[in-house]
């Protein structure tokens, strides 16, 4: 029976304050939840209590014990067991070969899979896992694979368990399976961390809650007992993040984009949906129902299998990213790294790599005006980077997004701006900033798409709002109509209607 | 103090700080170093390098690779041989061996940009192919050059310097010009970086691919003429080994595997470390078969001073 203790830590990244005295204790036996707005820290928290991260000063006391990790090595051996939201298995081994991953049982260095099996079996069951361990990762679910990571965990003793937002991406029957499995590692008096955002599974599971906001503690609450909803929303929100929308209502022009029973290989259904000049058309659903998907089909970005996407009434035809950049359609993509912005570059080149084309006679770049353009809009956009000569990684997440909004800006004539996620990940000053771009956007008559995952951010920026579920729009609302309860409900797939509201 | 030596040869010119460096220990300790016969010596034995790591640089920046090089340079002399000795012009015989050059780059391009095959595997089995017509089309003897006007295009000086060598001196000044000025330079080390991202930026990085394949194999072409005229005849086993030479000198001039990063002026570093390393050991008398360790060496030290520049960079 071991305990946490969270004491005075403290950890910044260049720019960002990303933990700020963080202090609060999780007894034995308890689901402790960490709940938080993108940004807030539990992810930094997270990193350090798994030796990922280093804090800047204050310690993790483990019974009473003060730790030091320097690697998530040593925050294994001492019992600290993270399950990432991204999964750490060897996908083309057995369920039993990843579990005992460095341990296998072997005679002479032949591996003994028959004993290997079956012990890894017999700790299934007694856990309450109900995977054959001869299975190939690659074969399971992703509820199972997060059940088997899980497992990794309870193996190795682990008397720490975080879950990082486990059912982010399980579907209703798994995630059941997880809570119970979770119940009976608290009985087997574990310390369970549970972060998650979603109000419903805190106060399913969780005895008592810590609240982040901006890295600082925002509230610390032992118990469940009389906490409501609307008090932890509170709490994670704070009340001065109430205006850092400051939506203004604008008068939409006539329809831009027209998509028309658009389909590809992952929206397997025709979606269509239309956008105003000057309007800001918000995509809210769970991770999975589709929103980012669809925009890549209406970029171009993944090959669509049919319909068509019409800009002013001209046809874009099957759209491809060089033909809708050039009519006047682009795409911030979801994930930046991977996506959007090219990391062994410098400011200057990420901004220029589309707009160049219009200035340089044959073919031959100018680099006192690329350097002339990276410098306007690092000031307009407040870009912060010693110069357009910094290579880009060196950046923080916010200032990314801002760079891939000056590649679009930078285009002479940009008349539908598709941004995907465009504040995860970014502190919450750097956000009220990029919504300040678009509001100025659409008022000078551009037409915005804003995916987002964060029900708080579409409700506040957005003047219309799609809702997906299961690769399909499921429902469509005006701001009048704009309620947390109605959007979840269009986007949980057993109460969706399949419909679209007129 | 030790800091100091630390930033300078982890900064951007370290390793311009170390060559020049080593060519003054060099010039002041090994005779006969700094003759004017030397050094002309030395550019020309550099040549052929010199000239294919232009192209080269481009493939590495954009994060792929070329192994089909040395078989090129040696196809193209062949070609460049007997088209002359065949239709009994020489400028007949070098641009059906430019020609013949570009479209096995270009052959590689497309299958790798467009069929998506890995560039290693598609260059290992061109180098191949080619090496094989090389050999197929003189039964894989040597074929002499009949028109004494071919082999002068090696022998020919312009103010007191060969030929071969302003040919070398002009590319590294035009793909200079390439990498950092044009749209097809910077798209290439923007492909190199993150082509997912390239894509989506508007780079048609499928055609450009293609012609930086295409653009090796010519350049590639150039060199083995250049190379067939200074042996005097087309060698199908010319140039073996020369890739490696090649991606060798990149590396030591700073160009990354992993793309992204490329200077010229790094490379033509590069170039000359090779060879001054190898103009040194035989001024010295040193055994060829060593040759080969200490070039394995050079290289080694290179990549690790480039790992430890990356790790600082990160840590800023």
């Amino acid at each position: 029976m071991v305990s946490l203790e969270i004491s005075h830590i403290s950890k910044s990244y260049p720019g960002v304050r990303a933990l700020e005295d963080i202090s609060f204790g999780v007894p034995a036996g308890r689901v402790h939840g960490l709940m938080g707005e993108n940004g807030a820290g539990k992810s930094t928290l997270i990193r350090i209590l798994s030796g990922d991260a280093r804090a800047d000063a204050g310690e993790v006391l483990i019974d009473g014990t003060p730790q030091r990790f320097g690697s998530t090595r040593d925050a294994f051996a001492a019992g600290v067991a993270v399950v990432h939201q991204e999964l750490q298995l060897v996908p083309n081994l057995s369920v039993a070969e990843n579990l005992r991953l460095g341990h296998f049982p072997a005679r002479a260095g032949v591996v003994r899979f028959g004993s290997l099996f079956a012990d890894v079996g017999r700790i299934l069951q007694e856990i309450g896992i109900d995977i054959d361990p001869r299975r190939k990762v690659s074969d399971l679910s992703i509820g199972e694979r997060q059940m088997v990571e899980i497992a990794k965990a309870v193996m190795v003793d682990a008397s720490v368990i975080a879950l990082d937002e486990p059912t982010s991406s399980l579907s209703a029957h798994e995630s059941e399976i997880l809570f119970r499995l979770i119940g009976r590692l608290r009985s087997a008096g574990k310390v369970i961390l549970y972060v998650s955002h979603r109000l419903d599974e805190i106060f399913r599971l969780c005895d008592g809650c810590t609240v982040l906001r901006d890295g600082r503690l925002a509230a610390h609450h032992q118990t469940m007992d009389g906490l409501t909803r609307e008090r932890l929303v509170a709490e994670m929100v704070g009340r001065e993040i109430a205006d850092i929308w400051s939506w203004r209502p604008r008068t939409p022009g006539p329809v831009r984009l027209e998509v028309e029973a658009l389909h590809g290989a992952r929206i397997p259904q025709p979606q269509s949906f239309q956008v105003r000049a000057g309007e800001i058309l918000g995509f809210f659903g769970l991770v999975g129902a589709g929103r980012s998907e669809l925009m890549r089909l209406v970029y171009g970005a993944d090959p669509a299998a049919g319909g068509s996407v019409r800009l002013d009434g001209t046809s874009l035809g099957l759209p491809e990213p060089r033909r809708s950049i050039r009519a006047g359609l682009v795409l911030c993509p979801e994930d930046r790294k991977a996506d959007g912005i090219v990391q062994s570059r410098s400011v200057a080149e990420n901004i220029a790599i589309s707009s160049r084309r219009h200035h340089s006679p044959f073919g031959v770049v100018r680099p006192r005006q690329e350097a002339a353009t990276a410098d306007r809009f690092i000031e307009t956009l407040r870009i912060r980077t010693p110069s357009h000569r910094q290579d880009i990684v060196n950046l923080s997440g916010g200032n990314q997004q801002k760079v891939i909004l000056a590649r679009w800006l930078s285009e002479p004539e940009v008349r539908v701006l598709i941004v995907d996620e465009p504040t995860r990940g970014i502190d919450v000053g750097a956000k009220s900033e990029i919504y300040e771009i678009l509001y100025a956007l659409a008022e000078r008559g551009l037409s915005i798409v804003v995916v987002s995952s964060e029900l708080p951010e579409i409700m506040g920026i957005c003047d219309r709002i799609l809702v997906m579920c299961d690769q399909q729009i499921t429902g469509e609302f005006t701001r009048a109509g704009f309620s947390e309860g109605t959007l979840l409900a269009a986007a949980l797939p057993d109460r969706a209607r399949h419909v679209r509201k007129a | 103090m030790t800091t100091t030596i630390k930033r300078v040869l982890l900064g951007e010119q370290g390793l311009l700080v170390l060559f020049v460096l080593a060519l003054a220990l060099v010039s002041l300790t090994v005779p006969n170093f700094l003759t004017e016969r030397n050094v002309l010596g030395l550019l020309q034995s550099v040549v052929t390098i010199g000239i294919v790591a232009c192209t080269m640089m481009l493939c590495l920046a954009s994060r792929d690779f070329d192994l089909s090089v040395g078989s090129i340079v040696a196809f193209a002399g062949m070609v460049a041989v007997m088209v002359s000795n065949a239709a009994s012009s020489i400028v007949v015989g070098l641009l059906a061996a430019l020609a013949a050059s570009a479209a096995v780059g270009f052959g590689n391009g497309v299958v790798i940009a467009k069929l998506r095959i890995n560039a290693l595997i598609t260059t290992l089995a061109s180098m191949q192919i080619v090496r094989g017509l090389a050999l197929l089309a003189s039964d894989g003897r040597a074929v002499g050059i009949n028109d004494p006007g071919f082999y002068s295009l090696a022998l020919s000086r312009f103010l007191g310097i060969p030929t071969p060598v302003w040919v070398m001196l002009l590319l590294f000044a035009i793909f200079g010009f390439v990498l950092n000025r044009s749209v097809f330079g910077r798209n290439t080390l923007a492909i190199g970086g993150n082509p997912e991202a390239s894509r989506l930026a508007g780079v048609d990085v499928d055609w450009g691919r293609i012609w930086i394949f295409t653009l090796q194999g010519l350049v590639c072409g150039i060199a083995g003429i250049l190379l067939a005229s200074r042996i005097t005849s087309g060698q199908p086993n010319a140039a073996t080994g020369l890739e490696l030479s090649v991606i060798s000198a990149c590396v030591l001039g700073g160009v990354s595997l992993a793309g992204g990063r490329a200077t010229m002026s790094g490379v033509i570093v590069g170039v000359l470390i090779l060879g001054i390393a190898e103009n040194v050991m035989n001024l010295l008398n040193i055994q060829a078969f060593y040759q080969y360790v200490v070039r394995g060496l050079i290289l080694l030290f290179a990549v690790l001073l480039d790992n430890l520049r990356s790790r600082t960079l990160v840590r800023r």
